[in-house]
């Protein structure tokens, strides 16, 4: 019949202190990962089909596709 | 908890001298509500009697609408109850109403210092006082397994009805889903270049007509 008081007082100032040091260098990590597995490689992907990007070519092959309703394929 | 009293008012004479009792939930103390009892006594031998067969709780004080008086009878519902909740710690009124001579005795002796009670006697006064104790009351039931049964029940019969739908309610989809106009829009796509970074015409090879390995 005599527990201890349980503690009545600072409990979210001390949930917050164990939590927030935690979601903050969580946040960061998230952050530093997507940059270099997503954003990174993704402009690099994109360099490297510009590098070697022939416009011309590019638009004949469409246009003999047929998907420009302004210029038609050479043949017609 | 709660009585359902049914009083048989025709048999219950309401003599007009009787005075209007205040309600027994009101006279809480044990005290007062001998002194009342008393009056009753002195006012109405057969009204007493009646009375005392009913219980000391919850005496609608319509017994004397018969007499004229005009009290108005007092439902139920609408006297303080008692019930178990985490949010509602101390009720208006004790769990136990009519409490045995060993209780009352007790009750006696928790008027002095508590320290002379023993363990098992502050079990048994809160136990007058209270129903559940909180450990009781929070504790979690096996409700939820039921919950997730059912919901899963549903979805299946759900699924039925589905597949029963697409049988017999619904027509013929549109002629752009067949497979020879899906494979116009694919060509059409590829055309067009759509995406060709990272994307849909990224991964076709131009050269070779066919998908990139």
């Amino acid at each position: 019949m005599s527990l201890p008081k349980p503690v009545m007082r600072g409990l979210l100032g001390k949930r917050l202190r164990f939590h927030l040091p935690i979601a903050f260098t969580l946040s960061v990590i998230a952050a530093v990962a997507f940059k270099y597995a997503v954003t990174e490689p993704r402009k690099q992907a994109y360099a490297d089909f510009y590098k070697q990007y022939d416009a011309m070519k590019e638009f004949s092959a469409m246009r003999e596709a047929g998907v420009f309703e302004s210029v038609r394929p050479s043949g017609e | 908890m709660t009585f359902s009293i049914l009083i048989p008012y025709p048999t219950i004479p309401c003599l007009t001298h009787f005075r209007p009792v205040a309600l027994p939930l009101v006279v809480a103390v044990n005290g007062r509500r001998k002194e009342v009892r008393e009056e009753r006594k002195i006012n109405s031998m057969l009204a007493t009697r009646a009375l005392r067969l009913l219980g000391s709780r919850a005496l609608p004080a319509s017994v004397c609408v018969r007499g004229g008086h005009g009290v108005a009878k007092v439902e139920d519902y609408a006297l303080p109850a008692y019930f178990d909740r985490r949010e509602n710690p101390l009720p208006d009124i004790r769990f136990v109403a009519n409490l045995s001579p060993e209780q009352k005795s007790l009750k006696e002796k928790e008027k002095g210092p508590w320290a002379s009670l023993s363990n098992d006697e502050k079990i048994a006064l809160y136990r007058i006082s209270f129903n559940q104790s909180f450990a009781e009351m929070n504790k979690g039931t096996q409700e939820w397994k039921s919950v997730v049964a059912g919901m899963l029940f549903f979805i299946g019969v759900t699924g039925f009805v589905v597949l029963w739908q697409r049988k017999f309610v619904y027509g013929d989809v549109p002629h752009t889903l067949s497979a020879e106009y899906k494979e116009q829009e694919l060509q059409r796509m590829l055309d067009m270049r759509i995406n060709p970074v990272e994307g849909f015409s990224a991964h076709w090879d131009y050269e070779n007509k066919q998908w990139k390995k």
